[in-house]
């Protein structure tokens, strides 16, 4: 059956294809699943941009996330500061068009989600959940190196170490199956509950728990590249926010991943992805009656 | 946000970002960040 929202002939969204594409490109050291080794090549000093474990035996880079956290550790030694650059120059080109393109965990999140169950919409309470990844930013990712000196977002929550790293490794390492404790029982427990959840519930990690979103988010409203919207088409039919699965109050705020989905029930083709915003038009009609 | 306030916001995240990177390159972020990707983090798998 084909989808409304869908691109291709076969009912798939050409943005999936870019996903699967960044998911291959970031974790293309096919031996180390058959080995259960980790890369150790050059590459692994370069951060993706999207939120991808380094301890994944496929990974050929390093997450931004565990790097910037590590970092932190010994930031009394050396501040991280090539990381943090990484970080901020990422979110300045994309924003969060890196969770909705270029990150394989969000890409996992959008396939449980086409299972076909009940879903929640968003509502209040989803809204207001969506202030808890701040939370967790400033406590697991910098306080807590800080202050701990352990990566407590890796340590403690991160879903995908668990399912991209964890599970691997552990298979397929006798010497790490007789490591095995509390707390990776804990992380395996939290990672099927967080991803069950996103079967009912669009982007449960990303909208409520990602810090690596919660960074770009901030980025959002001042990237490069993105979604836009013409201020001369629009015609403030909220159709957009509507169809919005993400909490969004309006198209490219904070919770925007700039899926670009919207475009679809724009009925007057306001918006589209670009490089900077259009100017307004002195001589658009809404322009002069707003004047 | 106004068209003017983005432009000088970009520009000072643009070379904020610039500078980190260069200056966490000649640092030895890139090393710092390798050492530590390429052995199996405990804590990123639950165990350590």
């Amino acid at each position: 059956m084909m989808k409304k929202d869908a691109d291709g002939k076969n009912g798939i969204e050409k943005r999936h294809y870019v996903q699967l594409i960044a998911a291959v490109l970031y974790n293309c050291n096919v031996k180390g699943f058959a080995t259960g080794m980790i890369s150790d090549g050059k590459l692994k000093g370069v951060c993706v941009p999207g939120l991808n474990c380094y301890s994944c035996p496929g990974a050929v880079a390093s997450c931004p996330l565990g790097s910037l956290q590590s970092g932190l550790l010994s930031s009394k030694y050396r501040f991280p500061y090539y990381v943090l650059g990484t970080i901020i120059l990422f979110g300045l080109l994309l924003g969060r068009f890196i969770c909705g393109f270029l990150c394989p965990f969000g890409f996992l999140q959008d396939l449980l989600h086409k299972i076909p169950t009940p879903k929640i919409r968003k509502n209040k309470v989803t809204r207001i959940l969506s202030y808890l990844k701040y939370v967790i930013l400033i406590g697991f990712v910098i306080l807590v190196p800080l202050i701990k000196l352990v990566p407590g977002f890796c340590k403690y929550i991160c879903p995908a170490g668990t399912v991209e790293a964890g599970l691997p490794l552990v298979s397929e390492n006798e010497h790490l199956q007789g490591m095995v404790g509390f707390l990776f029982s804990w992380k395996v427990w939290l990672a099927v509950v967080i991803l069950l959840l996103c079967i009912f519930c669009y982007r449960a990690f990303c909208r409520f728990l990602c810090p690596l979103g919660a960074m770009y988010s901030l980025f959002n409203p001042v990237s490069f590249f993105g979604i836009k919207v013409d201020p001369d088409k629009c015609i403030h039919c909220n159709a957009c926010v509507r169809m919005c699965e993400m909490d969004v109050k309006k198209v490219c705020d904070r919770e925007c991943i700039q899926c670009g989905r919207c475009r679809k029930v724009c009925p007057v083709d306001a918006i589209h992805f670009g490089i900077t915003d259009r100017k307004r038009d002195k001589h658009s009609p809404e322009r002069k009656q707003e004047q | 946000m106004n068209r003017c306030v983005k432009w000088i916001v970009r520009g000072v995240l643009l070379a904020a970002g610039l500078f980190f990177l260069i200056f966490g390159l000649l640092n030895e972020g890139f090393r710092d960040v390798m050492n530590k990707a390429v052995v199996v983090c405990l804590e990123c798998i639950g165990i350590g």
